[in-house]
């Protein structure tokens, strides 16, 4: 019965590997709900430290997501008709761009964000203000949305499809919104929960571009870790786990496994 | 509302050359009559559909080329405003769509009133016999049933000219030859003037008023399927359009003289001479009244008709179409005689 101890002697470093991750993230979480870490659980569970974190931290959480919304609406605005552009005409410059746009993925986002700041820190009220943050996501965030439409417009015949919708009478708005738009719905969908998955979470650039009045949740978490007790540390983290979580799932449901399957014939 | 008696087309100097290089179209002069059915028919590449889409608008004439639906000249038009219906190969349905919204696009996009618009689809999904589909997605439609709802779709709001890109070569023989004649039959009861594209001559033959036979961005040669069948134009026509037989002879007296016997001759001329003529042309006949004489190396059933093989005649193998029920034997001799009207004698 070689092959059953082979099976189980698999499964046992599995749930060790899946253990190995999980216990932290539930340590973490079990130390955002009682009363006292050092003590153990042992002292009580408490919904006190999550109160402590919506008091300090209330702002960041409700930061975070309006400029992953922000985020979200920019890149769909620029990222969808960029596919599309960058789709209907291949060639070495839309190449160029395809390349180009993938730059801020490549290059650590800390230089990025130094790059805004030698360029854009001059003006101060920008510069302080939370679209300097968007700025920089967008940045990031826009080659995920352009490529995963790009992804499901190149896996059908979209020419095509607006060639014919063309010799119905239909003209380019309509063309666009009524046939490509509602055909590469996958793909915007799995672009739209990678930018605001993406968005949410991003820590890099926004730890440069951030000042005391803009900080996001993500660069809040610093903070409470670096001058707070654990226990309001991790109930922040718990917070964040809620947020992201969902999202998580719903990339894993809609995002890109789907986007191939969607071959119009 | 395309009038009883259909769109004329008119193309004046249309010739196309793509941003590469490619002239895919040498200057083109061409005249449909309104309800007329034209095929282009030709090898691949040769410019049928560039043709097809120059008349439809997705490609823009060089600068000289006009086009005309009856005395409009619609060339600045783009597609979207010519009012032309397109069938393509691929299908290119909506697959955002269900069947009915598919057929009822060109309605909403005209502006048709729900009533109407829902009173033209009904007609439509009778017409093409696919009511039952009515709700079904259409990418879980077989490849006949995708065919019906685009040919469905490109004429529901009742366009002015009908083009059809390769309709049926994605689908398999059988089913490829009952639409060709529903299509045939579609065609002329609409009275809609319509270009169709092929390179299946059979197809082609079936369905045109008339043909016309494209060559390397030209158009070689337009007639009845009848005309361009029995009169091509040009050795390439005969090549292209049905088995045609060749044979080296020389002219002496009035008559062909080949290695199997000798045929006469009314074109005139004298000297070597290379003259054609279709399988069907030549008739077996009795010893007695044989023209040509020869010997069967292979026969082909082909159900309908038997398709010889024949050596000695010329040069080469002659082929030889009988629709007889006798059966040959390879090795025996056959005795052969062609009309003089069947025998042709083309220059290039
Ligand atoms: N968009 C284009 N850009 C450059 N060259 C093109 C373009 N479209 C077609 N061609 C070229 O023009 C010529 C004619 O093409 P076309 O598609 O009209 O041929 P066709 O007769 O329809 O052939 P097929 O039977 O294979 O469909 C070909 O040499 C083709 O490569
Ligand atoms: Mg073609």
């Amino acid at each position: 019965m070689a092959r059953t101890r082979y099976f189980y002697l698999q499964l046992a470093f599995t749930l060790l590997a899946c253990l190995f991750l999980i216990v932290p993230v539930l340590m973490s979480v079990i130390a955002g709900l009682t009363v006292n870490f050092f003590q153990g659980v042992s002292s009580g569970l408490t919904l006190r430290w999550i109160g402590v974190v919506w008091d300090l931290y209330a702002e960041t959480i409700f930061r975070s997501l309006y400029i992953a919304f922000a985020a979200l609406s920019v890149t769909l605005l620029i990222g969808v008709p960029a596919a599309y552009v960058l789709a209907k005409r291949p060639g070495v410059v839309t190449r160029l761009i395809e390349e180009a746009l993938v730059l801020p993925v490549a290059i650590p986002g800390l230089a990025t964000a130094l790059a805004l700041i030698l360029t854009y820190g001059g003006f101060r009220d920008f510069r302080t203000s939370w679209v300097f943050i968007l700025v920089g996501h967008v940045l990031y965030t826009l080659p995920f949305m352009v490529r995963s439409v790009l992804a499901v417009l190149s896996s059908f015949n979209f020419r095509v499809l607006e060639e014919s919708a063309a010799s119905l009478g239909a003209g380019f708005w309509r063309r666009f919104f009524g046939i490509i738009v509602p055909n590469v719905r996958s793909g915007i969908v799995a672009g739209a929960l990678t930018v605001v998955t993406l968005s949410i979470g991003e820590f890099n650039l926004t730890w440069m571009l951030h000042t005391p009045e803009t900080m996001t949740l993500p660069v809040g978490l610093a903070d409470s870790y670096a001058s707070m007790r654990l226990e309001i540390g991790s109930a922040y983290t718990l917070v964040f786990f809620v947020m992201i979580t969902p999202l998580l799932i719903a990339l894993q449901r809609y995002g890109l496994q789907r986007v191939t399957t969607r071959g119009p014939a | 509302m395309s009038a009883k008696g259909g769109t004329a087309i008119r193309l004046v100097g249309c010739a196309k050359t793509f941003t590469n290089g490619t002239r895919a179209l040498e200057r083109t002069a061409l005249e449909l009559k309104g309800g007329e059915i034209i095929v282009f028919l030709g090898p691949s590449g040769c410019g049928k559909t560039t043709l097809l889409r120059v008349i439809a608008g997705l490609e823009s004439p060089d600068p000289g080329g006009r086009i005309f639906f009856d005395d409009e000249d619609v060339t600045e038009l783009p597609i979207e405003r010519r009012n032309v219906g397109m069938v393509f190969q691929s299908y290119a349905l909506f697959p955002n769509m269900n069947v009915e919204e598919n057929i009822a696009y060109g309605l909403k996009v005209h502006g048709a009133t729900p009533q109407h618009r829902a009173k033209r689809v009904e007609e439509m999904l009778q017409m093409m016999q696919i009511g039952e589909l009515r709700l079904r997605r259409v990418t879980e439609l077989s490849g006949g049933q995708r065919q019906r709802v685009a040919l469905a779709r490109a004429i529901a709001a009742q366009p002015r000219v009908l083009l059809l890109d390769e309709p049926l070569t994605a689908l398999d023989a059988l089913l490829r030859e009952r639409l060709r004649i529903e299509i045939d039959v579609l065609l002329h009861s609409l009275g809609i003037t319509a270009a169709y594209v092929t390179h299946d001559q059979g197809e082609a033959m079936a369905i045109g008023d008339r043909i016309a036979v494209i060559n390397r961005g030209t158009i070689v040669q337009t007639g009845t399927p009848r005309e361009i069948y029995y009169h091509p134009a040009s050795s390439f026509v005969a090549d292209f359009v049905g088995t045609m037989n060749r044979v080296n002879g020389t002219l002496r007296d009035g008559s062909l003289e080949l290695p199997g016997g000798r045929i006469p001759w009314t074109q005139g001329g004298t000297g070597a001479v290379q003259a054609l003529f279709r399988p069907n042309d030549a008739r077996i006949v009795t010893e007695a009244e044989a023209q040509l004489r020869g010997v069967v190396e292979q026969q082909f059933f082909l159900g309908d008709r038997t398709r010889l093989h024949v050596s000695g005649i010329a040069d080469g193998l002659v082929v030889v179409e009988t629709s007889e029920h006798r059966e040959f034997r390879v090795g025996q001799s056959v005795g052969l005689r062609i009309e003089p009207g069947a025998l042709l004698n083309l220059r290039d």
